[in-house]
């Protein structure tokens, strides 16, 4: 049977500093989200579409180098039917000088460049996304809550949804401080963090179940304490192995995929943070305790589990 | 303690490998990028000459053609890159002269055994290569008059219980409703009950030629323009559901302008092909079949979809439309036949009930009703043009005996085969259209993102996972190998899977797909310092290699299995690209956890298994090492 060793690392001595932090954090990023809002991208909030024919076939970079020259911001340009013909999409809102004054920038380096069109384009993602997918996101928080309480112990439900919001919310926040682009694509980031970010939560909740249950020794700052210490090793290679992936991402990625990266490795760095300094934190607050574990009669359906769960009986016959 | 896996169970990890590796396969052919020639009429047809030509052509221009190839009626010449592909369209065009059409097109390079199993690659998405480009329009006209439709016969119900005597009252020209009465009292009733209950109408009291007194209705600029709003968000709604049911195809479907929508598919090899994709503009209809005494003013005839020929009277009286469908599935009934079960949603079940139930034994017939504009050629001030018609196809697709009172489940049978079956229950499910809808412009769109971008996205990904892999590596030495054999797998699996979706890679997609592969080294991770711990508390090889598998396992089914609750969920309720990130994140769990579990253990135990060993290779300082 393992000891409360030596070695174990002394996480939750900061606790109160790091509550503080966070809470500190989430407080001011929604203020920040209130009132700077967030940057919304394209995708989100449509904008002008319109159709130039050139004479002469153009070479797109030089197109899109002319209009970033000429100070527009976050525009598509795409060929459009034949190789003459170039569509530009971009956020600005549809005016009829908008057009023709781009029209102008085209003109300026000598193309012959007609404008055919130019019409207000509405957002790619539709009201149902926000309503269903946010009424979608609060369900999922909520069976969460239910089958973590269930498996563990309520406790740790709550200290494994908490943890997710929190680093949303500072995601969104630096986003909203740093107007950073919030597109389609940040979305999916945000959705991945939060994927790993429960990961991490549950990794680490597994391990102080597995002590509070092995270990006769030790408050439960100790055995939490001792979890995470024995869990570090893991923590850092799998961030380690993330972190790798999202720096060549973010170094090498260019534009396209740059505040996809940003977000993810903003978030997988509150993500490892808030599973040891928020989750345990709240499991301490909340006052976890052995007998939340052990003692059958005390607590519900996690108490009843066998001491030290086994894996089921197909995978022991491997 | 011997780690050995029984026989059959290498052999169904060995399967499911292979299995995946073929579905993965058809990736590694990618599309070429080709031109393709049709003739301007449908009875021109494109020979060995006309392509011939087309070649030569090209070769003057020093444009490489790695293919050219005929397939009646159309012929079709690969180049090497998308660039050639842009400059050789005009030469074939000119060339080849007005009598022949050349459009830049996609041809897959699948090898034949794959597609006869129903491999296919995936698509990439718009960002990467483009697409076709849908400009479609709404016919406000006809939304504003279906609506009005609705008010008049809502209104006419309304006076006949308030006892008002009235005439008219259908919907006339100008979009305007007119009720004529015998006196002014009726019509100062009228009145007030309209302006009380409908305050979206404009009131005009008048008097006609005939000394009659009549009120005219017309809607409000305000509500017609809500109207028209309300008709074009149902649908973009609509055809987003289409487009995008499973939500990985990642299409773009955007509003443009007052009445139009715009619709772009990715790697769609042929318009006529995304056309179908789009699905008909249709809508659906449920009608009863006329009895055979019932007059001719309140029936109409219809010929069949299958069987021009044959007719059926029906009903004018519509029981429900397609927009009241909430769900439909395809099936097969007791004999095997297809069949498409319907569920509809409470009003329409209401409805269906209230119109079948003093109507069993007569037929009920559902009406399919498509919206196409066709190119017909008009003499116009003596000269022939080609004039856009819009034209309206009515016919019915089913007409069946009413059983039983049908309520809000129900279900079609009679249908030719599986694919009639499954079309019916997509469109059907898809929802109707608020207002029908004509395509007006069709045309290829190039990459929204510039090759630089592309270029340097796929390279991080490259590098990125390399660097995974190379950091697996260093750790854990030889069980970093095998973790890295476990990464390559679950990579591989992931890609067989979203093939099997169709689904659409964007470069955020993909480096999603590779996130999702750095995030996968979790189990093994967990596994390998859980067997590092067990080693330095003095444990023996073997031993320490099952305690660490069934130790971490527990840990890998609560972490994974939370994971996988909160990507089901966002699958049922979310929409679009949520919904298709769900997707992937579902499938990479599943992934992972097998190759995590499962393929590492199978590796390992061929490697370790059944023999006595006396120090594992797995990085690190060691108790025992």
């Amino acid at each position: 049977m393992a000891k409360l060793t030596e070695n174990t690392i002394n996480f939750m001595g900061v606790r109160r500093l790091a509550s503080f932090g966070s809470l500190t954090a989430v407080i001011l990023s929604i203020i920040i989200l209130a009132i700077n809002g967030l940057n919304l991208g394209l995708d989100f909030t449509g904008g002008t579409s319109i159709e130039f024919a050139y004479e002469k076939a153009p070479s797109l970079d030089e197109v899109r180098q002319t209009l970033d020259d000429a100070g527009y911001k976050e525009f598509v340009v795409q060929n459009f039917g034949d190789e003459k013909s170039v569509l530009v999409r971009l956020r600005q809102d549809f005016d009829d000088k908008l057009a023709e004054n781009m029209a102008d920038d085209l003109r300026a380096n000598g193309a012959k460049v007609d404008m055919v069109r130019a019409e207000f384009v509405g957002s790619q993602v539709g009201d149902e996304l926000k309503e269903s997918s946010g009424l979608g996101m609060l369900l999922a928080l909520f069976v969460v809550l239910v089958y973590v309480g269930m498996r563990f112990q309520f406790k740790f439900g709550v200290a494994s949804v908490l943890p997710l919001a929190h680093d949303v919310i500072v995601v969104l926040g630096v986003f909203s401080l740093f107007q950073w682009t919030f597109d389609l694509s940040v979305l999916a980031a945000l959705l991945a963090v939060i994927g790993y970010s429960l990961n991490d939560t549950i990794i680490v909740a597994d391990r102080i179940r597995e002590n509070f249950r092995k270990l006769r020794t030790g408050n439960s700052e100790e055995i939490i304490n001792h979890s995470i210490t024995e869990t570090m090793s893991r923590t850092l290679n799998t961030s380690g192995t993330t972190l790798v992936v999202l720096l060549a991402l973010f170094l090498l990625g260019g534009e396209a995929i740059h505040n996809f990266s940003i977000a993810l490795l903003i978030g997988i760095l509150v993500g490892t943070y808030s599973s040891i300094y928020v989750a345990a934190n709240l499991l301490i607050m909340m006052g976890v305790s052995r007998e939340d574990l052990v003692v059958p009669a005390k607590e519900g359906a996690a108490g009843q589990q066998a001491e030290e769960e086994e894996p089921p009986e197909w995978l022991n016959r491997m | 303690m011997l780690n050995k896996f029984p026989l059959w169970k290498n052999i169904v990890i060995l399967v499911a490998v292979v299995i995946g590796f073929i579905y993965a396969l058809p990736n590694l052919y990618p599309d070429d990028y080709a031109i393709q020639i049709t003739g301007a009429r449908s009875s021109t047809q494109v020979d060995q000459a006309t392509l011939d030509k087309a070649v030569d052509a090209l070769n003057q221009e020093g444009i490489a053609v790695k293919e050219a190839t005929l397939n009646p009626p159309n012929g079709l010449i690969r180049v090497n890159t998308a660039e050639a592909q842009l400059s050789a369209r005009p030469v074939i065009q000119e060339a080849l002269g007005r009598e022949y059409l050349a459009a830049l097109n996609m041809a897959p390079t699948t090898p034949d055994w794959l597609r006869s199993i129903g491999a296919g690659p995936m698509k990439l998405g718009l960002d990467l290569r483009g697409g076709v480009h849908f400009l479609l329009e709404v016919d406000m006209d006809s939304a504003l008059q279906k609506r009005l439709e609705v008010y008049s016969s809502e209104i006419k119900r309304q006076l006949r219980e308030e006892h008002i005597r009235y005439r008219g009252g259908d919907v006339g020209d100008g979009n305007t409703i007119q009720l004529v009465f015998r006196d002014d009292a009726s019509q100062d009733q009228a009145f007030e009950l309209i302006r009380d209950q409908y305050n979206e109408f404009l009131l005009d009291k008048t008097t006609d030629d005939n000394g009659q007194q009549v009120l005219s209705l017309q809607l409000s600029e305000k509500k017609v323009k809500e109207i028209q709003d309300y008709a074009l968000k149902q649908n973009l709604t609509t055809i987003r559901n289409r487009v995008n049911e499973l939500g990985v195809a990642e299409p773009l479907v955007q509003r443009q302008g007052r009445d139009r929508i715009v619709v772009e598919l990715p790697g769609v090899q042929d318009t006529a092909q995304a056309k179908r994709v789009l699905g008909a503009t249709a809508n659906l209809e449920f009608r009863l079949e006329a009895r055979q005494d019932a007059p001719s003013s309140s029936t109409e005839v219809y010929p069949f979809r299958d069987d021009p020929e044959r007719t059926a009277r029906l009903e004018r009286e519509i029981i429900v439309t397609g927009e009241n469908v909430a769900n439909a599935q395809q099936a097969f009934d007791q004999n095997g036949q297809p069949q498409v079960n319907i569920t509809l949603d409470s009003t329409g079940g209401d409805r269906m009930t209230r119109a079948t139930r003093d109507a069993i034994k007569r037929r009920m017939a559902v009406l399919f009703i498509q919206y196409r504009t066709e190119t017909v050629k008009k003499r116009v001030d003596g000269k022939v043009q080609e004039v856009e018609e819009r034209k309206v196809n009515r016919s019915i697709i089913s007409l069946a005996t009413i059983q039983s009172t049908l309520g809000s489940s129900f279900r079609i049978t009679g249908l030719d085969s599986t694919a009639e079956a499954g079309e019916l229950a997509l469109l059907l499910r898809a929802g109707s259209l608020a207002a029908p809808m004509y395509f007006v412009q069709e045309r290829t769109i190039g990459p929204s993102l510039g090759q630089k971008n592309i270029d340097s996205g796929v390279m991080s990904v490259t590098v990125g996972f390399a660097l995974v892999l190379l950091y697996m590596l260093l750790y854990y030495r030889f069980f970093g190998l095998v973790a890295n054999v476990a990464l390559a797998v679950n990579l591989m699996l992931l890609v067989a899977c979203m093939s099997i979706l169709s689904a659409t890679l964007t470069l955020p997609g993909i480096a999603g797909i590779v996130l999702t592969v750095g995030m996968a080294v979790d189990a093994n991770v967990l596994i390998f310092e859980r067997i590092k711990e067990e080693l330095r508390l003095g444990v023996p090889p073997q031993s320490a290699i099952n305690a660490g598998f069934s130790r971490a396992f527990v840990s890998i089914f609560d972490a994974n299995i939370t994971t996988l609750l909160v990507a089901v969920i966002l699958f049922a309720m979310g929409s679009g690209p949520v919904k298709g990130f769900a997707v992937t994140l579902c499938i990479g769990i599943l992934t992972s956890m097998f190759t995590g579990l499962l393929v590492s253990r199978a590796i390992i135990n061929l490697i370790y298994g059944g023999r006595k060993v006396e120090k594992l290779a797995i990085g690190g300082k060691l108790a025992n090492g």
